[in-house]
């Protein structure tokens, strides 16, 4: 999960493109000069934030808050539990009657409001790049240049769709007028996970708000910094109270009341396939609330021995190593053709070594801590499976560095299909290179897999590219390019990889409800 | 041509109005207008740089309501048309920083054209009255909003004006590209010229073409301020160039010109007829038009009297009658007639009239002498064929272009003033009996650009917005405009629609791609 704006100059390696796009609008007055992290941070934002005010958790209880690169602790941060959720939801519920501001709100409004918090965001650029480095462990200069350009873009882009979603007349047979009315749904709960906390964040609230709904959203306890910053700039830009709701909170407890609300009329979550099983089991036993989901993923990153290898090699290699390794759409089984394979392999152990550990806030450092220990050690566990199954560590393989969660960049070859390096997500920096010899062989190991959310393909063939990208079940296929995300496409999965798609146009779909109106008239007339 | 706004301090002279209008939202203060702004560009915009005519010609621009020249402005005609066509030809060459450009961007560069527009409002707001003549507080409350909003809504499609994937039959794979037709001559008027140049700038750059219009030689002045602003936010050199000029002459060269890929035009029918040809005598270019009206405003007898008579007051007068949309045939039943025709009499006469600068004014001078005289020699025929003059009909002040609210009752279907578009303050009065007949009646015209009906039977206001044949039916209001609700004309009114998604169509040629694939599966 995240964002075509791995051309930065920042990030050098990755893009051909690159130098054009340093002069992207939206970043041009920030790009001038290497941006810096903040160096006397203070968080000053820590509690819930429900009708555009703060509050204290009911429990009493507070979440600490770690720096995975040195784990010391950031701040405490109050922890909502049911009580809050109840207390958010009323507020949502009552931000949400009919004649309220926000009801009555002008849908052009509704974008305004949406593009001047795009605005305060960009304002704030160089602060909620700080915070999300220090919190989730990723580069200061990719949260800089990837995660708040896919932020802001994103809070542009449904800032845009608020006055374009239009019902239909339809021609119905006899004497009836027939429209409908693309309605928000109501309240709607959001659950975001660690990996990208401000860009779920934004794409999680931009189409809920574009399309008129109100808000409850918990963000990962991991990780709540800067979507309690995004909560001070939403007050700033003039939504009115109630319409967005934060509440940091642990899974089993303020998730868990989300999802099985009885007043919520909409949960959307991403995170892991097994909490999405427990989202959607929750809305069937209470009150059959609209569910969309977006998981985990085991994507096949295909490379064939005719596509340029030097490109397909950086690309699979920052298609899996990107955020620590840590995307649901990482291409975290690259699919080989034989001719080209012992060269591919060693071409991307290179790379990998290449690969610089570090403090995420330095420039020049490639790669971060993973969020916390005990993903650190389930990555660890995994590589230790990968070894004992039969597959050749090539490179990495442990830890690095005397604090912090920090993981070598692994690179495994000979894997085959059955090993759970193979099956099972990893979310982190170890790539698995596989052998294959034909396109049919590889179309159904790549789909053997019961998640679906992204695949690429890397060929100069043109039958290859377009058979391959109808026969993969996968929400997103890439062609001779990997994560290349934008705010315009769609993205979801297939499979257990998710319900409904986010983003681009489709995403204005799980926020809406439609509603039928006809009118009985005299005589009807073409 | 508006929607709810006008400003508080015309409410204080006009109570009804301002209760239905500004319904809404509240209007901010209107700033204290500088009755002299300056004018700074006066010459012509041609590749972001400000260019003398090729021949040197200026032409005077004229305050309509004193008749002093304000200024010269440079006067372009076929040499200069040629050059911004060549500007615009060149910037959208393949490969141009304009054809490159993200949609994203071209959005981002419109939404930056809103915001200096918006922060600019007052003074495009003087530079309006002066060079128009329409009152400074409707121009900054809803010529220059009206402007903001519609730029920012076409900003937001940018990005999401989505080609197809396409089923189609056999081992292929089809998709469409929608892409920007190419260099689009635009030609408007100078009833909104600000408005009016945002209607035609908004989708033409949304959707990536690049643009040469000619702006209204009555009314030049805010058109090349926001030519400034276009190259202060970016666009590139060529994406938009703007040309002063006379219709005959620059206008003429556009519509028949072979590198124009495509004009819109905005303006009389009488003129649309010769755009037409223009485009069939040169390269087939496609052709848009927003033309004239005659547009019908039917009061059926239930409806509510006060919001109907404020509104049908409205639907003529505002914008001193210049709307191509004006309700211009009052239809009204029978048995409310007579109250009908007495109340927009009295409402007519307490019409302020005068210095548009002023706050109490809501009716300023005709833009120029030659719809002055034009307006009187209606109003004459009016008197002529026997329709009854209720008020009004002459000549308002001694200087400038200024006419009475005039009203006309008793008047017929076969009368000129009920036939032809007068673009002017004055109001006719029919009468009708039944739905099906004033449906026919309303019906009987060359045109068909927008139509109302009061009433509050739910029945009679569906078979009367089904039976019209215009191109918007307005149901208990009037003059609603939104940049969401597209626009235009059925018969003589036009060809195609500017505003909503739709607007969008007119400036796209969808191209097909079609691909063999060794397998088709679904």
């Amino acid at each position: 999960m995240h964002v075509s704006e791995n051309r930065q100059r920042t990030m050098s390696n990755e893009s051909r493109d690159g130098q054009q796009r340093e002069n992207k609008l939206s970043t041009r007055p920030l790009d001038t000069e290497m941006p810096m992290p903040v160096s006397d941070l203070k968080i000053e934002y820590t509690k819930i934030f429900m009708n555009n005010e703060w509050h204290d958790s009911c429990c009493g209880r507070r979440i600490p808050v770690y720096n995975p690169a040195t784990g010391e602790l950031l701040c405490e941060v109050e922890e909502g539990d049911k009580e809050d959720i109840d207390k958010a939801v009323k507020c949502a519920r009552q931000a949400f009657q009919l004649g309220s501001p926000w009801r009555r709100m002008d849908a052009s409004e509704r974008g305004r409001l949406l593009c001047k918090l795009a605005d305060l965001v960009e304002r704030d650029r160089q602060i909620l790049a700080t915070l999300e480095a220090i919190d989730s462990g990723k580069l200061f200069l990719v949260a800089y240049f990837v995660d708040l350009v896919g932020t802001i873009k994103t809070l542009r882009y449904y800032g845009g769709w608020a006055d374009k979603i239009q019902g239909k007349t339809i021609p119905v047979d006899g004497e009836y007028f027939t429209f409908t009315r693309h309605e928000p749904i109501g309240v709607c709960g959001q659950i975001i996970p660690w990996n990208f906390p401000l860009l779920m964040f934004a794409w999680k609230i931009a189409p809920a708000l574009c399309c008129g709904n109100t808000v409850i959203i918990k963000p990962a306890e991991q990780t709540p910094l800067t979507a309690l910053h995004m909560a001070s700039l939403i007050k700033e830009a003039g939504f009115p109270p109630g319409v967005v709701n934060i509440v940091p909170g642990y899974g089993p407890t303020a998730g868990h009341a989300i999802a099985q609300h009885m007043d919520i009329d909409k949960v959307a979550f991403t995170g892991s396939t097994d909490v999405g099983k427990i989202i959607k089991k929750a809305a069937g036993n209470s009150n059959l609330k609209r569910v969309t989901l977006e998981l985990g993923g085991k994507n096949p990153n295909i490379v064939f021995a005719d596509s340029d290898l030097e490109h397909a090699v950086e690309q699979a290699h920052h298609g899996l190593f990107f955020n620590q390794g840590q995307c649901c759409l990482a291409g975290s089984r690259v699919f080989v053709e034989e001719p080209i394979y012992d060269d591919f392999v060693l071409k991307s152990v290179e790379r990998a070594k290449k690969r610089v550990l570090g403090n995420p806030l330095v420039p020049g450092v490639d790669q971060g801590p993973q969020i916390d220990k005990k993903h650190f050690d389930k990555i660890l566990e995994l590589i230790e499976s990968g070894r004992r199954e039969g597959a050749k560590l090539e490179c990495g393989g442990g830890a690095w560095g005397q604090k912090g969660f920090f993981i070598q960049p692994t690179v495994f070859s000979d894997v085959t299909d059955d090993m759970r390096i193979a099956k099972e997500e990893i979310f982190g920096p170890v790539q698995q290179i596989m052998k294959f010899s034909s396109i049919e062989e590889v179309i159904r190991r790549a789909n053997n897999t019961h998640y679906g959310l992204a695949a690429g393909v890397f060929t100069n063939d043109i039958n290859k590219a377009l058979t391959i990208s109808a026969a993969l079940q996968a929400g997103t296929v890439w062609v001779n390019c990997y994560n290349a995300m934008s705010s315009q496409c769609p993205f979801g999965g297939f499979k257990m990889s998710g319900n409904g798609r986010e983003m681009g146009e489709y995403g204005l779909q799980e926020y809406t409800e439609i509603k039928t109106v006809t009118i009985k008239i005299p005589q009807k007339n073409s | 041509m508006l929607s709810g706004t006008l400003p508080r301090t015309l409410g204080r002279t006009w109570p009804s109005i301002a209760r239905v209008l500004v319904c809404r939202y509240s209007v901010a203060a209107i700033p204290t207008p500088n009755r002299q702004p300056d004018v700074q560009f006066d010459k012509l915009f041609i590749n972001n740089e400000w260019h003398d005519a090729v021949n040197k010609k200026t032409f005077p621009t004229v305050n309509p309501a004193t008749g002093e020249v304000i200024c010269q402005v440079a006067e372009g005609d076929k040499a200069d048309v040629d050059k911004a066509v060549k500007a615009a030809k060149d910037a959208f060459q393949l490969g141009s920083p304009w054809r490159r450009m993200d949609a994203s961007d071209r959005g981002l560069l419109l939404s930056h054209l809103a915001d200096r527009i918006e922060r600019d409002a007052a003074y495009l707001a003087e530079l309006e009255t002066l060079d128009n003549g329409k009152p400074y507080a409707v121009a900054y409350t809803v010529d220059v909003p009206m402007v903001v909003k519609c730029l920012r809504y076409y900003a937001g499609w940018a990005d999401k004006w989505e080609g197809k994937t396409i089923p189609v039959d056999g081992d292929y794979f089809c998709y469409t590209r929608h892409e920007p037709i190419g260099v689009c001559g635009q030609i408007i008027p100078w009833n909104f010229p600000l408005l009016m140049q945002a209607w035609k700038l908004g989708p033409a750059l949304a959707t990536g073409n690049t643009v040469v219009m000619k702006v209204a030689e009555q009314t030049p002045l805010s058109a090349l301020y926001v030519a400034h602003l276009i190259k202060e936010v970016g666009f590139p050199p060529g994406v938009v160039n703007i040309i002063p000029g006379l219709g005959p002459i620059a206008g003429a060269a556009i519509a028949s010109h072979m590198d124009v890929d495509k004009v819109a035009f905005t303006g009389s029918t009488e003129v649309g007829h010769l755009i037409q040809q223009a485009s069939g005598t040169s390269n087939l270019k496609k052709v848009t038009l927003e033309l004239g009206g005659k547009s019908p405003n039917i009061i059926m007898s239930d409806a509510d009297t006060k919001v109907n008579l404020e509104q049908a007051h409205f639907a003529v007068f505002f914008n001193q009658g210049q709307c191509c949309c004006a309700g211009s045939r009052t239809y009204v039943q029978e048995s409310i007639y007579n109250e009908f025709v007495e109340h927009s009499v009295e409402r007519a006469k307490r019409r302020v009239v005068g210095d548009p600068f002023s706050f109490n004014t809501e009716q300023g001078p005709q833009v120029n002498e030659e719809q002055f005289k034009k307006i009187l020699g209606y109003i004459s025929s009016g008197k002529k064929e026997g329709a009854k003059l209720l008020c009004g009909g002459s000549v308002a002040a001694e200087r400038g272009y200024f006419i009475q609210p005039t009203v006309f009752g008793d008047v017929k279907d076969n009368m000129t003033i009920a036939r032809e578009e007068i673009f002017g303050p004055v109001m006719q009065i029919l009468k009708f009996r039944t739905l099906e007949e004033v449906v026919e009646r309303a019906n009987n015209t060359k045109y068909g650009l927008a139509a109302a009906v009061f009433t509050k039977d739910i029945d009679k206001a569906n078979y009367i917005s089904a039976g019209l044949r215009t191109g918007t039916i307005w149901i208990n209001c009037y003059n609603v405009f939104g940049a969401q609700a597209p626009f235009g004309g059925y018969k003589a009114s036009g060809i195609g629609r500017e505003l909503g998604q739709y607007g969008l169509d007119n400036y796209t040629e969808v191209k097909t791609v079609v691909i063999k694939v060794p397998q088709k599966n679904s």
